[in-house]
């Protein structure tokens, strides 16, 4: 038993024997899947709440059938987004849960750190299912898994990961978690879609996508929010595609077995031509999606065990 | 075939060169050029005494009439004006009418340019969709298309968040952000630098801080997005001082500077004269001094005319509502040799400052006098005099701030890739 926290906060602070573990356990419940077979009594008796302040479908479903496989009670909790869910209610919601004697604790917020506040006052164990542009620690470790499964590795692939990486909690969760396990790790995008001093996370930073891919084993592309046009961080979704829209002219520059990763949902011919997204070869993405269920049982499966935790 | 051209026994000045010699043209590129070059058969020979042949004017700052406002001026006059003074290089503004905020009209312009057989023009893009100052324009499209360089023209970008935005964008296309340097709030209303002048005419003034306060923002934004930043027609000492300070501390920061702000202080106004209105207003002496000192010390980069064409209906108005702006192609070189006939400024340091240095900025060929390099080429005499007049200027432009002015310095012929387009 290599992880010995209550939470799934973040990726980052993971330690390398953690996230081999919840892979290793992970891949294990891929071919449990594929098996057909379920093991309905690990969690039976256990209650899963997935607490979703964001609108969000294939997370939550995910969360849920894993639930489900693995026999908890899986309640599902959509919290309106439009103005309540302030410091205050969601501390309310806490004391509600905490009243349910809830198990485990799935949590999506707008807000950054809003699962580490809940974290602190229920009684739960609480995975964060993506907080504000913070982290999303259950999408990279299934990009993690989806990535060790096709290459045999992580450690020494270069990696490249592009748009819009500023918004992304997607990025900043497969960042710390590819460089923790050994990968290069590339950011590429616009300037304006940078985080401040990303390079400070060891990664390496391009604004010119064709740089940034050549030589790649891996392109994981990122969603670009509507909203990125109206706040002017990018003039129009023609040049946005024109530069760092991935497309098979600006593929060619990554290595010729590439992978092609999108954590969805995409916005076609936007950040990522559908000539690309639908390559049978190269793309992973509908393997992403399968790794999510197999991923999110081990995650579950960790946490309820409980044994000799640390409380972190 | 085109004939060849000789010019023989003239002082050629370019960067890092100044000889006495010939140079020969041959198929519209400078085939050679050193002391006394044989005389091929059949090429026109160009004899001045006492003349001087540099690279053709490569002027980074004019507003044409294209789009939208050809009753000032068209490209074609324009193209006229430019090769009566020398310039063989132009950068045009965007804010026109349409905007320059799509890759089309870039290429309009550059084709524009290259019909009329003279002047090479270099379009700059629009900062902003409409140059309205709001959301950011299509800058990667824009310079794939041939913008050298991105700017609102003679709108100020405002905002902070803006210009941060773009300077960080463009920054990823390699290409500058040129500011129009002043704080559009402070300046609103306003019709001459505040003072005492603007007082006793009774003009609302324009603090010459609003300059130093947005060069100190915009080089404060470069500082923190790594983007490059030119400020147009610097006009005051203290501007002068930040960009001095900006430079040493290795911050890429550059500057221009216009004829006026280098050879006429607010006292032209004189009885509301709408041809000396201009944007910004013309400063106090001491700020025109301060400007000749950063000419001469290198910290202007470059001198542009500064051009922007009004006819009658723009300059028959009450001075405070008068649009501002002054005609400035005819007049960019010999304005900038009053310099180097005062002393101010060595002769071949004011031709790097109207050719190379702007060449370099803008990313543009010429500007060099380089075997292989397109005979981009301006003859002038120094010591010639002529008028400034009103009504007389070549092209359609008129409004010159400096009318009825002798100049010492005339433009005796321009040659564009081999071709004479003026002077004849």
């Amino acid at each position: 038993m290599f992880y010995r926290r209550k939470h799934l906060l973040a990726i980052e602070g993971l330690h390398p024997p953690e996230i081999g573990h919840l892979l290793e356990l992970a891949d294990s419940y891929v071919l449990l899947n594929r098996s057909g077979k379920t093991q309905r009594d690990l969690l039976r008796g256990r209650t899963l709440i997935n607490l979703f302040f964001e609108d969000s479908t294939r997370t939550r479903t995910s969360f849920e059938l894993a639930g489900k496989r693995l026999g908890a009670d899986v309640i599902n909790m959509s919290v309106s987004t439009s103005s309540v869910n302030k410091g205050e209610t969601l501390l309310d919601t806490a004391a509600t849960l905490n009243a349910m004697q809830c198990d485990l604790l799935v949590v999506r917020h707008n807000q950054s750190g809003a699962p580490n506040l809940l974290a602190r006052k229920v009684d739960a164990s609480v995975i964060n299912a993506g907080d504000g542009t913070h982290e999303h620690p259950t999408q990279a470790l299934l990009d993690a898994l989806t990535i060790k499964r096709r290459k045999g590795r992580i450690e020494g692939l270069t990696v490249a990961i592009c748009g819009d990486v500023l918004h992304s909690r997607v990025a900043r969760s497969n960042i710390h978690l590819l460089t923790t396990m050994g990968s290069q790790v590339r950011v590429a995008g616009p300037p304006t879609l940078m985080p401040a001093e990303v390079a400070k996370f060891g990664v390496t930073v391009f604004h010119d996508m064709k740089e940034g891919l050549a030589g790649a084993d891996i392109v994981m592309m990122l969603r670009l929010q509507k909203e990125r046009m109206t706040s002017s961080l990018v003039p129009s979704e023609r040049e946005y595609f024109r530069f760092w829209g991935l497309d098979a002219e600006k593929l060619a520059f990554a290595k010729p077995d590439a992978l092609v990763m999108h954590p969805g949902p995409m916005n076609r011919g936007v950040e990522i031509d559908s000539a690309v997204a639908d390559d049978p070869v190269r793309s992973v993405i509908k393997e992403q999606v399968e790794m999510g269920v197999a991923v999110r049982m081990a995650v579950l499966d960790t946490l309820s065990r409980g044994d000799g935790r640390n409380d972190a | 075939m085109m004939r060849d051209t000789l010019f023989t026994n003239v002082r050629m000045i370019g960067e890092g060169t100044d000889i006495q010699g010939d140079l020969l043209v041959r198929d519209g590129l400078i085939a050679d050029f050193g002391l006394a070059l044989g005389r091929p058969d059949g090429a026109e020979i160009i004899a001045e005494d006492g003349a001087i042949l540099c690279p053709g004017l490569v002027d980074m700052r004019a507003a044409l009439g294209e789009p939208g406002f050809e009753y000032r001026e068209t490209i074609a006059s324009a193209a006229v004006a430019a090769a009566a003074g020398g310039i063989t290089t132009l950068a045009c503004l965007p804010n026109t009418m349409p905007a320059i905020d799509d890759p089309a009209l870039v290429h309009m312009l550059r084709t524009k340019g290259e019909e009329t057989g003279s002047l090479t023009i270099l379009p700059y893009g629009a900062v902003t969709r409409g140059c309205r100052g709001e959301e950011m324009a299509e800058l990667g499209l824009l310079r794939e298309a041939g913008a050298v360089a991105f700017t609102d023209g003679s709108r100020a970008i405002a905002s902070s968040r803006l210009m941060r935005v773009a300077l960080s964008y463009a920054r990823g296309f390699g290409a500058r952000i040129i500011q129009h340097p002043e704080d559009p709030v402070l300046a609103a209303g306003g019709a001459a630098t505040e003072g005492d002048q603007a007082s006793r005419l009774g003009l609302p003034g324009i603090p010459a801080a609003a300059e130093a306060i947005m060069v100190a923002r915009d080089i404060r934004l470069a500082q923190l997005t790594g983007g490059s930043v030119h400020f147009a027609h610097i006009s005051t000492g203290e501007a002068l001082d930040l960009i001095r300070r900006a430079k040493d501390a290795g911050l890429n920061v550059t500057c221009d500077t216009a004829p006026p702000y280098f050879d006429l202080n607010e006292t032209a106004i004189g009885e509301f004269r709408t041809y000396q209105k201009l944007s910004p207003p013309l400063r106090k002496d001491e700020d025109r001094r301060a400007v000749v000192a950063g000419l001469a010390d290198g910290t202007i980069d470059a001198i542009a005319s500064d051009h922007r064409p009004r006819d009658t209906d723009d300059t028959r108005l009450p001075y405070a509502v008068a649009p501002p702006g002054g005609a400035g192609l005819a007049t960019l070189l010999g304005i900038t040799l009053g310099q180097v006939h005062n002393g101010n400024l060595p002769l071949a340091q004011a031709i790097d400052l109207l050719t190379a240095r702007p060449a370099r900025l803008l990313g543009a060929k010429g500007g060099h006098l380089a075997k292989g390099a397109p005979a981009d080429l301006c003859l002038f005499h120094p010591d010639r005099i002529w008028k400034v007049e009103a009504g007389k200027l070549p092209g359609k432009a008129q409004n010159t701030p400096f009318d009825g002015r002798a100049l010492e310095g005339k433009v005796l012929g321009t040659w564009k890739a081999g071709r004479r387009v003026f002077g004849a």
